[in-house]
């Protein structure tokens, strides 16, 4: 299983606060997972998705580039930060 | 620069309650008296938002994370600077203009090492920490973008300044 969060903007463009789906070794990196969730729920989820300054976290961990995921990972989408 | 010899005392407070800054000031000297100097950072809520007057902002956070990042932002500023004790809170949630939203205090026998790693405490917290601003104005919600100026203000640490 993977637990997916958005937070923030991407959270309400979504409407959605995040979901658990179940694991696949088919999307086994995070690229996968966003072209899947991008693709797997229509034109809004495909955009807002899409855009390229969406921040990505593994298990609490911001990571820049692809990383592999496994069975487990909680993986977070967000916009910049802009907290202080 | 040389590591303290004890570990410094690290703090992270992220809730909705407002502080009261006297009394985290005092919390960072509790105990030690090696303290020569503690510098403080307050920041308020502008009434004058990004793109319009701001009557609320409210403050979305990630639970766990935003926590973990600023401890991890704090270890960096205690490898960096002989530092005795640094805390750092942040307030979530609803906010109205002239409200506390974060408070950085860091204790160190000098004032050099505390003026600095202050500084670059809410620089990285800034850049790094997972929080979201949205402001309520006249106009509506409207989340604030990140400022370029914010990350070039991080990225001055990338070499080391210790």
């Amino acid at each position: 299983m993977l637990k997916v969060l958005f937070f923030a903007r991407i959270r309400e463009e979504l409407d959605c606060p995040g979901l658990e789906l179940p694991w696949d070794p088919a999307v086994a990196d995070l690229d996968a997972l966003q072209k899947q969730l991008a693709g797997a729920h229509g034109q809004r989820w495909r955009e807002v998705l899409g855009r390229d300054n969406t921040i990505r976290a593994v298990n609490q961990t911001v990571i820049t580039g692809n990383s592999p995921l496994r069975d487990g990972d909680e993986v977070a989408f967000f916009p910049p930060v802009t907290g202080g | 620069m040389a590591e303290p010899a004890l570990s410094p005392r690290l703090a992270v407070s992220v809730q909705e309650a407002d502080f009261d800054v006297a009394a985290l000031q005092q919390q960072l000297l509790a105990g030690a008296r090696e303290e020569g100097a503690v510098a403080t950072f307050t920041g308020y809520v502008r009434a004058a938002g990004a793109r319009q007057a701001v009557a609320t902002m409210e403050l979305e956070y990630y639970p766990g994370m935003t926590e973990r990042s600023i401890e991890g932002i704090l270890q960096e500023a205690a490898g960096r600077w002989p530092l005795l004790a640094a805390s750092v809170v942040h307030r979530v949630g609803r906010l109205r203009a002239g409200d506390r939203i974060v408070w950085v205090g860091v204790a160190s026998a000098h004032r050099a090492a505390a003026f600095s790693a202050c500084e670059f405490l809410m620089d990285y917290l800034k850049d790094r920490a997972p929080f979201w601003k949205k402001e309520i104005g006249p106009d509506g919600p409207h989340w604030v973008e990140a400022r370029s100026e914010d990350n070039a203000r991080a990225a001055r640490w990338k070499d080391p300044a210790g």
